[in-house]
C-alpha cells in the first residue's frame, strides 16, 4: 500500500501546499526582487551543494570496479573490465577506464567515494527507488523531497525562489518542499516580453482569490520567473540553437557561472539519464560515465580556480546499482547498493564505507553498508550547515568527509 | 436554454477528451448536448475524419535515419491539430504515456510509427488484446531489451515493467515473480530492418515457472493472460485512467465501482472511458481544473484554437518548444512516462511557453479578437481559447494590451487560467 501511495505522490503532485501559495506571489515588485538578488549575494564561506542525479540505475560494479576479485570476473563474462584496464584506486578497485577526469580528482585528493550505499529492503523499481532517494524515506511515503524540506526551513523572504535551483525542464521531486519549492533554469538566456506585454505578464503573477489551486500555482511560477531571470540573466549563456537539456556539461557550466557570480543559491540540482543498461552495457555506460567524468572534472577545475573553491561540494548518486551477474544481452538487471561520489576542494579524498562482498549476496544483489541518509546528513551538516534531523526526520551518523 | 455551468462542463469534457476546445467547438457541442457529445466520441469514425485524411502517416525508411524522427514528431503534432474528432489521438497519447517507449533508444522511427499505429488501432478496444500485442511489439522489444533474451540469462526489463507499469502496478508482485516472468518472455528475436519478431523455441525457457502463485510453462501470451486475470490488474488500469483523465485525487469508491464494472472481464476500454466521462465525480466540481495542461495539450490546443497548420519549416521551432516544456512526443524521459500536475509549471517551462505564445500569436488567425471592439476583446479572447472566465487579476493584466490583438492573445496564452485543465 505504501508503494502505491508513494508512486502517486511521485508522479502526481510532488509540489507545494496551499500555504506557500498564499504567502508568495505578488508581495514584491520585480525591481525590488532584482535589487535584492544583486544586493544580497551569497556570503563567502556559505556552503554550496551541487547534486547530480544519474537516472536509470548506474552499474556501480562497472564504475568502481573490483577488477582484482575473481568473482567479479566470473560473474560477468563479456561485461567485465580487467585489472590492467581500470584506473587504479587501490584496495583492488579501479575506476571505469572512461573516467580519466575523475581519476585525476582522486589523485588530487578531491574525490571521496562512499562505497556500498543503499537502504534496507531495497526496491528494484526505478520509480520507487528514485522516490526513496529523493524523499529520503525508505519506509513511509513522503510528499516532499529532502532538499525541499531544507528549503522549507529557510526564511520565506524575497530570496525564496533563488535558494534552490534545478537546471532544465521539470522540477525534480527532491526540490519540492511542503511549503515551497525550488526554481528551474533553462540552458539559455531568459527572453522575457518587453513593453506593455512584459508589464502585463508581471501583472499575471499577482495572486487572485478567484484562482483554483493550479492557476494560483501558475501565477506564483510567473512571479518566480521574474525573480529568477533577474538574478541569473547575466550568467546564462546566449541561446545557441539546439543545445540539448540532457547535456551535463552545459548544466554544470551554468552552475559554475552562477557560483562565480555569487547569486544567492545554495543548492543546485543537475542530472543525466540513460543508465538503465539492460543490454549492450559496456559501450553505453562507458560513454555516459565518460561524459560525467569530463563534465565534473571541468566543473571542479573552474571552481578550484575561483574564490568559492572551499565552499562547493558536488555529490553524484543513482537510484540503485545493478545485479552482480550479467544477463543474456550483455547487460545487467536492476540491483541494489552502489557508490556515491563526493567532489570538492574541501573534501578529504579517499574511500568511505566498505566495499560490498560479491559472495555474501541477497538474491544475487549486493548488501549495502552505508545508509544513503548518512550521506545526506553529512552534506546537510557539513556543507549547508543545517540541522540534518529537520530535513531527514531522524538522526544518522555523519561521515568524516573533510 | 444553456447556462454558464453547462458551458463550463462541456468545455471540461472537450479538454479532457481532446486538446482543449475553442469557442465555436464548445458552441457546437453545447447545441448537441452533453450526452450526444459523449456518444460521438465512441461512434465517430477516423476513416471519415477529413483532418485524419489530410495528415497521412509519413513513409519512413526501415533503416535508422536521423531525418525520420523529425518527420514522425511533426506528423503526430499535425495529426493531433488537424483531427476533427480528437479523442482517438488523445487516447493514443494516453497509451503512449502508459506504454512509454522512446525513440532515443529504439532509434528506428519506422518501428516507433508502427507502435503508434498499434496504440491508435487497439487503444479503444479491449485491454487484453492491446497488452498482448504490446508485449511483442518490435519497438517495445528493443526498448525493454526483450529481443535476444534467452533461457540461460533472461533479461528482466520487460518482465518487470509489464507488471509494475503496464498491467498490474507496484506492490502486487514479488522480485521472484519478476525473475520467473523474465523466463516466460525469453526466446524472442527481432529483425530490426523488416520489423518482424520471431519466436525461437530453442531459446525459450522450458519452465515450469511459478509466477504470482501459479505454476506452468509460461510463454508471452499465457503470461499476459495471467497478469490480466489478477483483480489488481483491472484496478490498476482503471486507476491510471482516472489519474490521467479524471483527477489526481484518489478515485471515489462509487466511481471506482462503476469504472470497474464498465471495464468488465474483457477489459473494454471504450466502455471504461465512457463511464469515466459520465461519472458524477468527473462531471462534478472536484475534477474541474484539477489537472495542469500537459505540454502537448497546451501546444496542440493553441494551434487548433488559432487555426495554425504547422509547416515543415515550423518543425524545429515546435520541437524546441516541446523540448523546453519537457514533453517531446516519442521521447518520454523513461518507461514511467511523463510527470503530471504542477511539475509542468516551472520557471524554465514558462520561458518556453513565452517563446511559443509569441510565435503562435503572430502565426494564428486572430480575427475573432481583432474583429471585436476593443472593449469586448478580453471576452473575445476567452471565447477563442475556450477559457471559462478570466479572474479580475487577468482582466486587469490584459486590459493594457487590448488594443493590440497579437499582444492580447500572447498574454492570454500565458494566463494562469489557460494553464489548467
Amino acid at each position: 500500500m505504501d508503494t502505491v501511495t508513494r508512486r502517486k505522490f511521485l508522479i502526481a503532485s510532488g509540489v507545494v501546499g496551499a500555504g506557500a501559495l498564499a504567502a508568495g506571489a505578488g508581495t514584491l515588485t520585480w525591481d525590488a526582487l532584482h535589487r535584492a538578488a544583486r544586493s544580497a549575494p551569497l556570503e563567502a564561506g556559505q556552503g554550496i551543494l551541487v547534486l547530480l542525479t544519474l537516472y536509470g540505475g548506474n552499474d556501480g560494479l562497472n564504475t568502481v570496479i573490483p577488477a582484482a576479485d575473481p568473482v567479479y570476473q566470473s560473474s560477468r563474462p563479456g561485461l567485465s573490465y580487467s585489472e590492467s584496464e581500470v584506473l587504479d584506486l587501490g584496495e583492488g578497485l579501479g575506476l571505469n577506464p572512461s573516467m580519466t577526469g575523475m581519476h585525476q580528482l582522486w589523485q588530487d585528493k578531491k574525490l571521496a567515494i562512499v562505497r556500498g550505499v543503499g537502504y534496507p529492503s531495497p526496491s528494484h523499481s526505478h520509480f520507487v527507488s528514485m522516490d526513496i532517494w529523493q524523499t529520503a524515506s525508505p519506509t513511509d511515503p513522503q510528499t516532499s523531497g529532502w532538499l525541499g524540506r531544507w528549503l522549507d526551513a529557510q526564511p520565506d523572504d524575497e530570496m525564496r525562489a533563488l535558494r534552490a535551483v534545478s537546471l532544465g525542464g521539470t522540477l525534480p521531486p527532491l526540490l519540492a518542499g511542503t511549503e515551497t519549492a525550488g526554481s528551474s533554469l533553462p540552458l539559455g538566456q531568459f527572453k522575457l516580453p518587453k513593453g506593455a506585454t512584459g508589464t502585463g505578464l508581471r501583472a499575471l503573477a499577482e495572486s487572485s482569490s478567484q484562482d483554483c489551486a493550479n492557476a494560483a500555482y501558475a501565477a506564483r511560477d510567473t512571479g518566480d520567473l521574474f525573480t529568477v531571470a533577474g538574478a541569473f540573466q547575466s550568467v546564462l549563456p546566449a541561446r545557441k540553437g539546439s543545445r540539448k537539456t540532457g547535456e551535463l556539461a552545459a548544466q554544470l557550466d551554468i552552475v559554475a557561472s552562477c557560483i562565480e557570480s555569487a547569486v544567492p543559491t545554495q543548492v543546485y540540482a543537475v542530472s543525466l539519464g540513460g543508465f538503465d543498461t539492460h543490454s549492450a552495457e559496456k559501450g553505453t555506460q562507458s560513454a555516459l560515465l565518460g561524459e560525467v567524468s569530463a563534465a565534473v572534472a571541468a566543473f571542479q577545475q573552474r571552481i578550484s580556480a575561483g574564490n568559492r573553491a572551499k565552499d562547493v561540494v558536488l555529490v553524484a548518486y543513482t537510484e540503485f546499482g545493478r545485479r552482480v551477474a550479467a544477463n543474456a544481452n550483455e547487460g545487467t538487471d536492476h540491483g541494489t547498493a552502489g557508490p556515491v561520489f563526493v567532489v570538492g576542494d574541501s573534501v578529504a579524498g579517499g574511500f568511505l564505507g566498505e566495499q560490498p562482498s560479491l559472495t555474501d549476496l541477497d538474491q544475487g544483489d549486493l548488501k549495502f553498508g552505508t545508509d544513503f541518509r548518512s550521506v545526506y546528513a553529512t552534506v546537510l551538516a557539513d556543507v549547508l550547515r543545517a540541522d540534518p534531523e529537520r530535513a531527514l526526520g531522524a538522526s544518522f551518523p555523519v561521515l568524516p568527509l573533510r | 436554454m444553456t447556462t454558464d455551468a453547462d458551458r463550463s462542463l462541456i468545455a471540461h469534457l472537450l479538454r479532457r477528451t481532446g486538446f482543449g476546445a475553442s469557442g465555436p467547438e464548445i458552441d457546437a457541442a453545447l447545441a448537441a448536448g452533453f450526452n450526444a457529445t459523449v456518444d460521438s466520441l465512441f461512434t465517430a469514425s477516423p476513416s471519415a475524419d477529413p483532418g485524419v485524411a489530410a495528415t497521412p502517416a509519413p513513409k519512413l525508411p526501415s533503416a535508422i535515419d536521423t531525418g525520420a524522427d523529425a518527420d514522425l514528431v511533426a506528423w503526430w503534432i499535425a495529426r493531433m491539430t488537424a483531427a476533427r474528432d480528437p479523442w482517438p489521438e488523445k487516447r493514443t497519447y494516453f497509451w503512449h504515456g502508459h506504454f512509454a517507449t522512446s525513440l532515443q533508444k529504439v532509434r528506428y522511427a519506422s518501428l516507433m510509427l508502427r507502435q503508434n499505429q498499434t496504440l491508435r488501432t487497439l487503444g479503444g478496444g479491449d485491454f487484453h488484446t492491446l497488452f498482448r500485442t504490446i508485449l511483442t511489439d518490435p519497438a517495445m522489444m528493443v526498448w525493454l531489451d526483450a529481443e535476444g533474451s534467452t533461457a540461460e540469462a533472461p533479461n528482466e526489463n520487460l518482465a518487470r515493467e509489464s507488471m509494475e507499469l503496464f498491467g498490474l502496478g507496484v506492490g502486487h508482485y514479488t522480485e521472484t515473480d519478476v525473475r520467473q516472468a523474465a523466463l516466460a518472455l525469453t526466446g524472442w528475436r527481432l529483425d530490426r530492418i523488416s520489423g518482424v519478431a520471431t519466436f525461437a523455441a530453442r531459446n525459450h525457457a522450458a519452465g515450469p515457472e511459478t509466477i504470482l502463485g501459479r505454476t506452468a510453462s509460461f510463454d508471452a501470451d499465457s503470461f499476459a493472460d495471467l497478469i490480466l486475470a489478477q483483480p489488481a490488474s483491472a484496478e490498476f488500469v482503471v486507476a491510471r485512467h482516472w489519474f490521467r483523465l479524471g483527477s489526481p485525487a484518489t478515485i471515489p469508491a462509487a466511481t471506482r465501482g462503476s469504472l470497474l464494472a464498465a471495464y468488465g472481464s474483457t477489459g473494454d476500454l471504450s466502455a471504461l472511458a465512457r463511464a469515466l466521462f459520465t461519472d458524477p465525480a468527473f462531471t462534478g466540481s472536484t475534477a474541474r481544473y484539477g489537472l495542469v495542461k500537459q505540454p502537448v495539450e497546451y501546444v496542440v490546443g493553441a494551434l487548433r484554437a488559432l487555426k495554425i497548420t504547422p509547416t515543415p519549416k515550423d518543425t524545429p521551432a515546435l520541437r524546441a518548444v516541446l523540448d523546453g516544456l519537457g514533453q517531446l512526443p516519442f521521447y518520454p524521459p523513461n518507461v514511467g512516462g511523463w510527470p503530471s500536475g504542477q511539475l509542468w509549471l516551472t520557471t524554465a517551462a514558462l520561458q518556453a511557453r513565452i517563446d511559443f505564445a509569441r510565435w503562435a500569436a503572430a502565426a494564428g488567425d486572430l480575427s475573432t479578437v481583432s474583429d471585436s471592439a476593443t472593449g469586448s476583446r478580453i471576452d473575445a479572447v476567452a471565447y477563442l481559447l475556450g477559457v471559462d472566465s478570466f479572474s479580475a487579476r487577468t482582466v486587469t493584466a490584459l486590459s493594457d494590451v487590448a488594443a493590440d490583438p497579437p499582444s492580447l492573445v500572447e498574454l492570454a496564452l500565458l494566463s494562469p487560467e489557460y494553464q489548467v485543465n
